[in-house]
């Protein structure tokens, strides 16, 4: 990407950040509860708004700036922490934590992709099962599996995983398979390996596939840690933790909870965007990706 | 079949060129025949070739030219051992198909260049070295060695796609030269490229088999570009394909773009074409009927 596309993708997020404030509070000013703001002499001034819809109420979809605030305030009462503090440190958690069952869950898509793509047994007789293993909710699956790894980190790493392999598997066996015919015969009359046929034809064709499945799975390893975590054996840190604590408190302080899926979120994009950033870097040479 | 004979003038047989193949056999095709069975129950069995027999000698260029599903191609991959005959034997270099195959004697162009796209040309044509465990210094240095024989010495830095079709397939025949084969097969390599290129490949392929003394065997479907480049061209009837006529190309070895104005190259020229035309009426009026022919064919078998 150029300077020039850099600069403009972020003015577009700027963009979008202020469009969905400006609707969010516009949506508040229209049927949210009462504004109180104090003003300069420190009167207080109430604004009503015309109509009263409960989905934009302060418990509901608490103000901006509320949020904003929750950020900067400490985390529990009496600590030194605040809010942003702590949510950075469970999201770096967590990230970690996605990270290794991402590149788990990468590696053993791969290398199933590449038993099926090497033999149709292998590929008739498991194929069923690998999709059969998204079929089970993962809320059902993830208890089991922390509890079964010793209620710690392992356990979580091993549901993000879960959650990873199975796109990736998809997509790099489409990947593998998508080498034009020709050129496999071209490696043929080369008198090609196996491993050379893998390596230098059907790795390389099965790029665009594999980074269009690593965006799907990147950020379903986080949901993946998140869920993991979320087990009453799970973790005591980590964004899992942080929502499961802050919907207790919701009723007190709904802005922390929203401010905790913000965090969740951002982890999401930074995820997807590493992976944008590499598929650019690994993809510049191609012409498909120049055409673009 | 006759017309063809009576316009083929090498009966006298004192031409150096085509007394030349007796030398040294490369590729020795003996009642080479293929049958496509039906994959599914209904499908017709398909006879492609049929009692093929062609001696190939070192340092020829051999065409092979004849209507659409004439087999021609599937005879170059039989040579290729890209797919198995199915009766009749095959040899190369005095070996299998399959161990010439193996030991890398022949290189291989299609119609498509089929070029790596994320690989730099001089990459793509290094990938039969790097197959072949050559040492990277020398299969570099053979690699731009065989891109300054096509004339693309400048280019090795390009990817693929950021060169015309015809330097795309110069960069093929490239990749093909890089293991030194002595044999070359060619499949309508330049079927895809517009007349002007097309002329000026030929002149320049005729410059690499000059210079390499390669053997080569080249599909096409077309009458003039088969006589301009070949020492004799085989002339194909349609399926099954059999070989109908083999005509010597008795013109200078020396080529050039006066060749094609030569008497004696339009005299060829009707020579093939009369040939073909001869090979498509082939015993027959009319269409056959595949399902006859198949079953004509398996009583003579």
């Amino acid at each position: 990407m150029t300077a020039r596309g850099v600069a403009r993708a972020v003015l577009l997020f700027c963009g979008f950040v202020i469009a969905v404030v400006l609707i969010w509070e516009g949506a508040k000013a229209i049927g949210g509860d009462p504004w109180r703001f104090r003003d300069g002499s420190g009167q207080e001034i109430v604004y009503m708004p015309p109509l009263r819809w409960e989905i934009v109420s302060d418990l509901s979809l608490p103000h901006v700036w509320e949020i904003w605030g929750a950020l900067a305030a400490p985390v529990q009462r009496e600590q030194t922490q605040s809010l942003a503090e702590y949510l950075v440190g469970a999201a770096i958690y967590t990230g970690r934590e996605a990270a290794l069952g991402f590149v788990a869950g990468a590696i053993l898509g791969l290398v199933l992709a590449a038993l099926f793509v090497h033999s149709r047994l292998a590929e008739r007789a498991l194929v069923p099962y690998v999709v059969a293993s998204q079929t089970i909710p993962i809320l059902a699956l993830a208890p089991l599996i922390v509890f079964a790894f010793g209620n710690g980190v392992l356990g979580i790493v091993i549901v993000a995983t879960y959650l990873t392999f199975f796109p990736v598997t998809i997509a790099a066996l489409k990947g593998l398979k998508s080498s034009d015919p020709r050129a496999l015969e071209l490696m043929r009359a080369c008198a090609a390996s196996r491993w050379a046929i893998f390596w230098k034809l059907r790795f390389p064709s099965s790029l665009p596939y594999l980074f269009a499945a690593f965006k799907i799975a990147a950020t379903a390893s986080i949901i993946g840690a998140i869920v993991g975590e979320g087990n009453p054996g799970g973790s005591q840190f980590g964004l899992g933790r942080a929502l499961l604590n802050f919907n207790e408190q919701f009723a007190s302080g709904p802005a922390k909870l929203f401010a905790a899926v913000l965090a969740s979120g951002l982890l999401g994009i930074s995820f997807f965007l590493a992976i944008a950033v590499a598929e650019a870097l690994v993809l510049r040479r191609r012409r498909s990706v120049r055409a673009e | 079949m006759a017309a063809a004979e009576a316009h083929t003038p090498l009966d006298d047989g004192s031409d150096a060129e085509a007394a030349e193949p007796t030398a040294e056999v490369v590729v020795d095709l003996r009642g080479a025949s293929k049958v496509f069975e039906g994959r599914a129950k209904g499908d017709t069995r398909v006879e492609a070739l049929a009692d093929i027999d062609l001696a190939v000698g070192r340092g020829e260029f051999i065409s092979l030219i004849g209507p659409s599903g004439c087999g021609k191609s599937t005879l170059l991959r039989i040579v290729g051992d890209l797919t198995n005959v199915s009766a009749g034997t095959v040899a190369v270099n005095g070996k299998s198909a399959r161990q010439a195959r193996l030991d890398r004697d022949y290189g291989m162009v299609f119609q498509a260049p089929v070029l790596f796209d994320w690989r730099t040309v001089q990459r793509n044509v290094e990938l039969p070295l790097e197959i072949t465990g050559v040492p990277k210094a020398e299969r570099e240095a053979k690699a731009r060695a065989m891109l300054d024989l096509v004339e693309l010495g400048e280019f090795g830095g390009h990817h693929p796609w950021q060169l015309s079709g015809g330097m795309q397939q110069r960069a093929a025949i490239a990749r093909a030269l890089a293991l030194d084969p002595d044999l070359l097969l060619m499949d309508e390599p330049f079927g895809a490229l517009d007349e002007m290129t097309r002329e000026r490949m030929n002149l320049e392929l005729l410059g690499i088999w000059e210079r390499t003394g390669t053997t080569v065997i080249f599909v096409t479907h077309s009458i003039p570009e088969a006589v301009f480049l070949s020492t004799r061209v085989v002339v194909m009837s349609p399926r099954p394909g059999r070989i109908t006529t083999i005509v010597p190309i008795d013109l200078p070895r020396r080529r050039d773009f006066e060749t094609r104005e030569m008497e004696r190259y339009f005299a060829l020229v009707t020579t093939v074409r009369e040939a073909l035309r001869a090979g498509e009426g082939g015993g027959s009026s009319g269409p056959v009927d595949p399902a006859r022919r198949v079953a004509v064919e398996g009583l003579g078998g």
